[in-house]
């Protein structure tokens, strides 16, 4: 056992540790087991899309854990691989633990090559080897120790399993800044490397020499310009010697240095690798089902439906049970007096219990299936599925999966965006969450039109916000300009849902949405009243009458609603029963009015988190746009819907 | 025979058989509004010089040249419509007539030029694939940089490739040439798809979805559009 090494003291910078890998190889299983955070697990590719951080404690050492972005290279492709090769080589970590999918050891090792170019303090945490045992694959870890001259804990990180391992080859290993071994390329590339390496060693640059040389020869954008401005003699010899490259091999040089890497990795797997028996897996079997040009279809109507439906029905029997609970104390609100009591009264607690009985019955059960399908890796096969269709509105099948989780909650669902390419894909794919019907949204179409008009229009609203996702994708395929590639998507295997992941995510979601909702509800809810007592009220109401009253048809005390609706989208049902004392609806107002209140309500902006989000993500200028056209929309809509509407009733 | 009704004979049998199917005689008399008889005739002559395999009463088989030969003239055409279409603005009811009556005296050399100056485009107007040319290069971003003709008369190889879209589930192939933007080939050969791998071709979806391939031991899923052009020499089924 060696001696562990005691590394930087507190008065010290702490300890940083960062996880890198490829995608979904489980580095945030490692990472929660480490630092015992709640990072969001999946099984579908890209969840991780924010570094996130946490800390770990061991032995009275406090330190520092980053999980960065899973990616498979370290080119200009995503803002994820810029971001990770730039904190690895400039705030120099102290470890960077390499999570590496055992079952497919040849890929991983492409990206721990690129890790050791960037001469990152490796340590190989071999993920999933009861998934490559289940594959018949066999690594001898000790082989693949030396050949790499690099430490390999084997693990299976979602059970904790060699957890402990890992913790002391950080610590053993952190206070000792190791240059890894060099991995040598084959000649005609490796010359080329080391003459540019050479040159770049007599200037001063923040990356690696060695690294800086390999992408000179990829031809990196920021590398070139970076090296260009302090001496451009390098950058014009590595082009000319990428020339030669391309020459020789006929494909771009950076096509030529991971076709290099991949030999060297292809090499190294060989080595270490031996493959028993393994018949056909699991996941093949159920991709027969999954993937059935017919059965395939019916297999996500499903689960996709058994998802919405499930929402509803136990949905409706907790919130039911909820009300019958609290209803003897709500009850007890007549005999509070006094204006302060009352804003008290009347606003929170209102706000309190119809937080309670309208979201948090409706989320949990959405986000426990969601967990499962998350977890299960089905996602990815719905993309597969609905590639083609995707296509149509300028997207590809990937997008579904930010679409699906807009049924949850936009914002999430609007970060979920990033896996998309390009920037026309993003923003066209973050347009479109906004038009999904969030938990939120869903509340109000269920709570305005299935309890008082019929299950059967709250249902004609949902096809019908399809349809529209479909006809204003199109259009905004055709108007937004930029570039859009095709789908291209590691398929995962199956997992069976672990109980403890799908409990821990659907606590984390909850959690997280618990802490704005509460605090939105019944503060929204007393400045409401607040505003009621003050008189505020008929003022925005009657400013906004023309559209509320003339266009849309509606009470004019709708007014004061849409404009809370935009803080939250709950508080419109909210403060309708708020306003006139009554969650009896049908007698405040017609069914047609409480359709088109809850089209209106469906379409206009989500909420101003989403907008928040949407900026951060994509700029105000585009946020404005996606706000401004989907208010006026929704109003358009409103007023049409209103009066094709009185044709039926 | 003049060259020209060879061609039309070849791209008849092609358009009809397919690939690896026979064109039968009455439905290529049929499409060339020719007789039955004078078919038979042609097919004999083109039997003779190796294009076609004929077999009385059933019909003509393309042989590997005779595939290669349609594949050539295919490219032309198609090529032809893009450059009709996107260049010169012709009509689109009337390319395809124009471009049937072009393709016979365009010679490789003209027809590769096209290719390069229209940026090596995918399909023509109408969707179907342009064939790559059979210059032995791996990526077209490379004959669209190099002017000098010098490579372009390095090697005139035949190479057997075809779209991984045409293998069948369960068939294996290398990987001879990728073609797209440079973004796309980038994550491609990042995830393990670089020249000269072994891929299988796992799964395909119907109208033109994505295909399921498995390289490296991993799987991957691609749209149709970028599979389409990720070209690969094929080997017999697994």
């Amino acid at each position: 056992m060696p001696e562990i090494v005691p590394v930087s003291d507190n008065l010290a910078r702490p300890m940083v540790i960062a996880l890198a890998g490829n995608a979904n190889v489980g580095k945030s299983a490692v990472f929660n087991q480490l630092t015992g955070v709640d990072q969001i697990l999946g099984n579908w590719p890209g969840k991780t899309v924010e570094r996130a951080e946490g800390t770990l404690q061991y032995k009275g050492h406090r330190i520092r854990v980053i999980d960065l972005p899973g990616i498979y290279s370290f080119s200009t492709y995503s803002m994820e691989e810029m971001v990770s090769r730039d904190f690895i080589a400039l705030e120099k970590p102290d470890i960077v633990v390499d999570v590496v999918d055992a079952s497919s050891l040849e890929r991983n090792l492409f990206f721990t090559l690129q890790l050791l170019e960037l001469e990152a303090p490796l340590i190989l945490a071999l993920n999933q080897i009861d998934l490559m045992a289940k594959r018949g694959i066999c690594i001898d870890y000790e082989k693949l120790e030396r050949t790499l001259g690099v430490p390999v804990v084997p693990m299976v990180a979602i059970r904790g399993k060699g957890i402990s391992e890992l913790t002391e080859q950080i610590m053993r290993l952190a206070g000792q800044r190791r240059k890894p071994p060099e991995i040598k390329y084959g000649r005609e590339v490796e010359q080329r490397i080391q003459e540019i390496a050479g040159r770049l060693g007599k200037i001063k640059i923040d990356y690696p020499s060695r690294w800086a040389a390999i992408k000179l020869l990829e031809r990196d954008e920021r590398i070139t310009k970076l090296v260009a401005e302090i001496d451009d003699s390098i950058v014009q010899a590595a082009v000319a010697m990428a020339e030669e490259l391309e020459k020789i091999h006929g494909e771009s040089s950076s096509v030529v240095i991971s076709a290099e890497r991949y030999h060297v990795a292809e090499e190294i797997a060989r080595r270490v690798q031996s493959f028993g028996n393994a018949g056909r897996s699991p996941t093949d079997r159920l991709d027969e089902i999954a993937l059935h040009p017919v059965i395939g279809y019916f297999a996500i109507l499903g689960v996709v439906g058994g998802l919405l439906v499930w929402t509803f029905i136990i949905g409706d029997r907790i919130s039911e049970l909820l009300i019958e609970i609290l209803s003897p104390i709500e009850q007890l609100e007549p005999m509070v007096s006094g204006p302060l009591e009352d804003i008290l009264w009347n606003g929170a607690f209102a706000g309190f219990v119809a937080g309670l009985t309208l979201v948090i019955p409706y989320v949990v059960p959405f986000y426990i299936i969601l967990a499962v399908i998350e977890d299960s890796g089905y996602l990815t096969r719905i993309s597969v599925m609905l590639d083609r269709g995707m296509h149509k509105i300028g997207l590809h099948g990937k997008a579904i999966i930010p679409l699906i989780l807009g049924y949850g909650c936009n914002v999430p669902a609007c970060f979920g965006c990033r896996i998309m390419e390009t920037p026309k894909q993003k923003v066209l794919a973050a347009f479109l969450v906004t038009l999904v019907p969030c938990t939120a949204r869903t509340v109000v179409i269920l709570g305005l039109v299935a309890a008082f008009v019929s299950i059967w229009w709250a249902m004609a609203l949902y096809v019908f916000d399809i349809a529209l996702i479909i006809l204003l994708g199109r259009i905004a395929f055709k108007v937004v300009p930029g570039e859009s590639v095709g789908l291209i998507m590691e398929m995962p295997d199956y997992h069976v849902p672990s109980a403890k992941v799908v409990l821990k995510q659907t606590w984390a979601r909850t959690k997280s949405l618990l802490w704005v909702v509460f605090p939105a509800y019944i503060i929204g809810s007393a400045v409401l009243q607040v505003i009621y007592a003050a008189g505020w009220l008929d003022l925005a109401n009657d400013a906004l009458r023309p559209i509320t009253v003339g266009w849309l048809g509606l009470p004019s005390a709708v007014g004061i609603l849409l404009i809370f609706g935009l803080v939250r989208k709950e508080l419109t049902i909210l403060m309708l029963a708020v306003i006139f004392q009554t969650t009896n609806f049908a007698s405040i107002m017609s069914p047609v009015q409480l359709i088109v209140l809850a089209l209106v309500t469906m379409i206009y902006v989500p909420c101003l988190a989403v907008i928040l989000c949407l900026a951060k993500e994509f700029g105000w200028k585009k946020t404005a746009a996606i706000t401004i056209f989907e208010v006026s929309f929704a109003i358009l809509l409103g007023g049409v819907a209103f009066r094709l509407l009185l044709i039926f009733f | 025979m003049p060259k020209e009704q060879v061609e039309e004979y070849i791209e008849a049998i092609f358009d009809i058989a397919g690939k690896n199917g026979t064109a039968k005689t009455t439905d290529v008399a049929k499409r060339l509004q020719n007789a039955p008889a004078s078919v038979t005739e042609v097919f004999r002559s083109l039997a003779d010089s190796g294009l076609v395999r004929y077999e009385p009463y059933r019909g003509a088989t393309l042989t590997e040249k005779g595939l290669s030969s349609a594949r050539k003239i295919k490219r032309k055409h198609r090529l032809l419509e893009v450059f009709l279409a996107k260049i010169l603005r012709i009509d689109p009811q009337k390319i395809h007539e124009e471009a049937c009556k072009m393709e016979h005296s365009l010679s490789d050399e003209v027809g590769d030029a096209i290719c390069k100056m229209l940026n090596a485009p995918a399909r023509c107007p109408g969707g179907k694939l342009i064939y790559p040319c059979d210059k032995m290069i791996a990526t077209c971003n490379e004959c669209l940089k190099a002017n000098d003709a010098a490579d372009k008369a390095a090697s005139v190889m035949q190479r057997k490739i075809v779209p991984i879209t045409d293998l069948k589930p369960g068939q294996k192939g290398i990987i001879a040439l990728l073609r797209g933007s440079k973004k796309v080939i980038q994550r491609l050969s990042d995830l393990g798809l670089t020249p000269r791998t072994e891929v299988i071709l796992m799964r395909k979806t119907p109208l033109g979805g994505p295909i399921e391939l498995c390289v490296r031991r991993t799987t991957l899923a691609l749209g149709y559009e970028i599979a389409d052009n990720i070209f690969i020499e094929a080997q017999k089924d697994a």
